[in-house]
């Protein structure tokens, strides 16, 4: 184990693991709002909308982020539609996940008993309170476990992201091959993975033991 | 415009070429699932023994694999077994050998969900009617067991497929890099070639994943109850 090559690239893993962190911040979050707003059109049944949802989270989830990322960066500037690909890679974690998340909150919705919406009813709720007082709760509880299995998934997906010119921990990694000491890029690599994507995990564990408890109208 | 993209496809082999390099992505992909199914099944059923030596390396191994993101693996595999170890193994190889390691995860996840599942009084209803022990498996529980299974199988089947583009980074010739191959090459003399491309190829995946995604939660509505 050669500590000063690691303590030599260390700061280099460290910038991409921030760049990765970022992105996958700004695409699961995006990917969150659009997996909520297309579960809603398919429980609400909105014509038009619930079709376009469909086969919009089909598409997403029966095609690889690679394929979606090559089309955005190649593809699509051929087509007069240039984007960066800090853009690019967001927008392509965002599709992904939005179809991912759509399931999960989809499953949540479906979980959410239909006395708890006549009971809301009956005390005088309005539509939208009764989704944002009644519905969403519960529906979030429920969906939880779907959201972290999501939100892993898409934090490793980001491993892709060199291909659309990103230094990512993947790129730096293919970059310091050439020096050797592959034991210690190797364990370096891995560590930062973990770095990143532990905490996460263990967040949502403890969000997972706070919403259990909400086991309301089942 | 539409001109541009049927020159891409005709020029040489280009067709050809393409349907070629979805069945390098077809083969890893069954070949991987086929080993990831059988060890899994084996992985898994450890988890559920009460040997905790056994039950502990399971979920260490399944843990480690799973929190690891697959190109990660795939890369470390590649360069460490040739340059570490003097093995030197096709590129095809080393991704069947690493989808595998991540499919038995997988796998072994879903068996022990199965097995664990089942409700005890299954097991005890058999007894209570007279059945011997091999019976209750053959006849109660491996049935059931199978049932809950087989939707998250088809499902993995899916993921495999959409991880194979992985193998572009250790330059395995299938759908992902003749795609790129061939736009590089067409690209110089067709503006529009890589948008088509990338276009077709993306529908290629859909095409294959989305009937085994249908097929699977057909499946799951069927056997609900």
């Amino acid at each position: 184990m050669d500590l000063a090559f690691i303590s030599k690239y260390a700061q280099l893993y460290a910038q991409a693991a921030k760049l990765t962190v970022i992105l996958a911040a700004a695409g699961i979050a995006l990917s969150l709002v659009i997996g909520l707003v297309c579960s809603l059109i398919r429980y609400y049944r909105l014509p038009l909308l619930k079709s376009l949802a469909r086969a919009y989270i089909e598409m997403s989830r029966n095609t690889p982020l690679m394929i979606q990322l090559f089309f955005l960066y190649y593809g699509l500037p051929r087509a007069g539609l240039r984007l960066e690909s800090v853009t690019c890679a967001i927008i392509g974690l965002a599709f992904l996940g939005g179809g991912y998340m759509a399931e999960a909150f989809r499953g949540g919705l479906e979980a959410v008993s239909r006395v708890q919406v006549e009971a809301g009813l009956s005390v005088g709720l309005s539509r939208p309170q009764l989704v944002r007082y009644v519905i969403l709760p519960q529906a979030f509880a429920v969906a939880v476990p779907a959201i972290t299995a999501n939100t892993i998934f898409l934090m490793k997906e980001t491993s892709v992201f060199s291909i659309i010119a990103l230094a990512d921990l993947v790129y730096v990694f293919k970059d310091l091959v050439r020096e050797g000491h592959s034991n210690e890029n190797n364990l370096l690599l891995v560590l930062f993975y973990l770095i990143i994507i532990l905490p996460v995990s263990l967040f949502f564990a403890y969000l997972e033991r706070r919403v259990r408890r909400a086991g309301f109208g089942a | 415009m539409l001109d541009s993209a049927l020159n891409v496809f005709r020029q040489g082999r280009n067709l050809a070429r393409l349907m070629e390099g979805l069945w390098v992505t077809l083969e890893i992909s069954a070949v991987s699932v086929l080993l990831s199914m059988l060890l899994g099944i084996v992985v898994g059923l450890l988890m559920t023994t009460r040997k905790p030596l056994w039950r502990a390396a399971a979920r260490l191994y399944l843990e480690l694999v799973r929190f690891v993101p697959i190109l990660v693996l795939l890369y470390i595999f590649y360069y460490t077994l040739s340059r570490n170890w003097g093995i030197n193994l096709e590129a095809k190889i080393v991704a069947v050998l690493v989808f595998t390691l991540w499919g038995t995860a997988e796998m072994a996840d879903l068996v022990r969900g199965a097995a664990t599942s089942l409700p005890a009084h299954q097991r005890e209803s058999g007894r209570a009617i007279g059945l011997t022990e091999s019976q209750i498996n053959r006849y109660v529980i491996i049935p059931q067991a199978v049932r809950r299974l087989i939707p998250g199988v088809i499902n993995l089947t899916t993921r495999m497929i959409k991880t194979t583009p992985f193998v572009f980074f250790i330059n395995v010739p299938e759908l992902t890099k003749v795609g790129q191959q061939i736009v590089e090459v067409a690209g110089m003399k067709n503006y529009m070639a890589s948008f088509w491309v990338y276009a077709f190829i993306f529908f290629i995946y859909f095409a294959v994943c989305y009937p085994i995604s249908r097929f699977s939660g057909f499946l799951e509505k069927k056997w609900e109850n």
